[in-house]
């Protein structure tokens, strides 16, 4: 027990840490729309996009209407500095092909996957609702990921390599999945949010067996990067967010 | 947030909403879809509830300034609320609304378990939606909306989409 109790401010900045994950993912997917390696990966990658970016809609809804003030799901989207987004920092990490997109995809998937089962039984009944909406769409991804994962682990000798280096280049994000920030906790202790490292164990074993599947080396490093969760993000972010914020910063308060 | 199982709709407003369609499978009519949720008239205004296919699918917005033009038609001021739960699931689509699916050309969805084993193993059990061969098989688990599977026929070589089952 943290001995805080949960304020509406606090349980705004929960729903950007989970949300901001889905918004920065559905846009390094975006990205790749009409780049990817086959029209049907292409396809893919833009559908679980969109998946990402629905889920994100969902919670900036939420998030606006508990902030009031007029605020809306755009704001919170376009609006806020680097400092304010709160996703994790494997998410940002760029695209740097085809094997490192499903490796981002697949360690995040896994991850998410496991979030949702658990939110579901938030006490916070949207929250719960979409979590349960979520569960249907990122179970496809994780599908659409672990199979990509072995098909490439057991493929060809440069795919292999490729996604192995991949694996092994991200692996050191994959620790502050876990992380509980003090914040998390007070929303935790009131059976709204996730105690995330209850899921650590899951995670690392269904990583393995996947990973063990496709024939590729766990990775045995040891030293874990984070500060997304802070707001202290990857040199990265910043070019992502002047993509994802132009059009808003350009022209405020345009609408589509 | 309303949980409602079964969706309430006041019979007096169905011809109305029969004239919505989804703007994605113009054929599938949004009450044979399953997406309405409610729909009652209340101080002369028809509140409406909808549920999302899938969390990011852009025909929501369409299908809710459908639903209002639709009845704005009529005089009567519509009010569409989005809601999440009960999350949608392709049960909820109408033996009609599979008809419909079949005729346009996207092969119907096929229950849980059958769905799994198509797009897990590899089962040759969807029908082909324009020769009815079960000789088809998956190219991509994602098709040209989020909601539908890209698959081919081994016999007409025709491809075509399946709705995938989301339960």
């Amino acid at each position: 027990m943290t001995g805080n109790i949960m304020k509406n401010e606090n349980l705004v900045q929960y729903i950007y840490g989970i949300a901001d994950n889905a918004l920065i993912l559905g846009q390094r997917l975006s990205e790749l729309c009409g780049h990817g390696p086959s029209l049907e990966t292409d396809i893919a990658g833009t559908n679980m996009a969109l998946d990402l970016l629905g889920q994100t809609r969902s919670y900036y809804q939420y998030a606006a209407s508990l902030v009031g003030e007029g605020k809306t799901e755009d704001d919170i989207a376009f609006l806020r500095t680097e400092r304010q987004y709160k996703n994790v920092l494997l998410v940002e990490q760029p695209n740097r092909h085809f094997g490192y997109v499903i490796a981002r995809q697949f360690l995040f998937d896994v991850f998410h996957l496991l979030l949702l089962q658990e939110l579901q039984r938030s006490e916070d009944e949207t929250l719960a609702a979409i979590a349960k909406k979520g569960i249907k769409e990122v179970s496809y991804h994780r599908r659409f990921s672990s199979d990509w994962i072995k098909r490439l682990g057991d493929g060809t000798e440069e795919s292999h390599q490729k996604v192995q280096e991949a694996i092994n280049d991200l692996w050191r994000f994959t620790d502050e999945l876990f992380h509980m920030t003090e914040n998390d906790m007070i929303v935790a202790d009131e059976g709204v949010g996730i105690d995330v490292k209850q899921l650590r164990e899951d995670y690392y074993r269904i990583v393995k067996e996947v990973l063990e599947e496709a024939t590729l080396a766990v990775p045995e490093i040891k030293y874990f990067q984070k500060g997304g969760k802070q707001g202290i993000h990857s040199e990265h972010m910043g070019y992502l967010l002047s993509d994802l914020q132009y059009m808003q910063r350009t022209y405020p308060n345009m609408k589509w | 947030m309303t949980i409602e199982l079964q969706p309430h709709i006041d019979p007096k407003l169905i011809p109305i909403l029969e004239k919505v369609h989804d703007p994605e499978i113009p054929v599938l009519g949004i009450l044979d879809m399953g997406v309405v949720r409610s729909a009652i008239m209340k101080d002369n205004v028809a509140q409406i509830k909808i549920t999302p296919t899938y969390s990011g699918c852009p025909a929501m917005d369409v299908i809710g300034d459908d639903i209002v033009s639709a009845f704005a038609k009529e005089n009567i001021t519509a009010k569409v609320q989005l809601v999440l739960s009960p999350a949608w699931t392709t049960d909820w689509i109408t033996p009609n609304g599979r008809k419909a699916l079949e005729e346009y050309g996207v092969a119907a969805p096929l229950g849980e378990e059958a769905d799994k084993a198509v797009l897990l193993e590899g089962k040759r059990i969807v029908k082909c939606t324009n020769c009815g061969s079960t000789n088809t098989k998956m190219i991509s688990q994602f098709g040209s909306t989020a909601c539908k599977a890209l698959f081919q026929c081994e016999d007409c070589l025709e491809p075509f989409d399946y709705f995938k089952c989301l339960k």
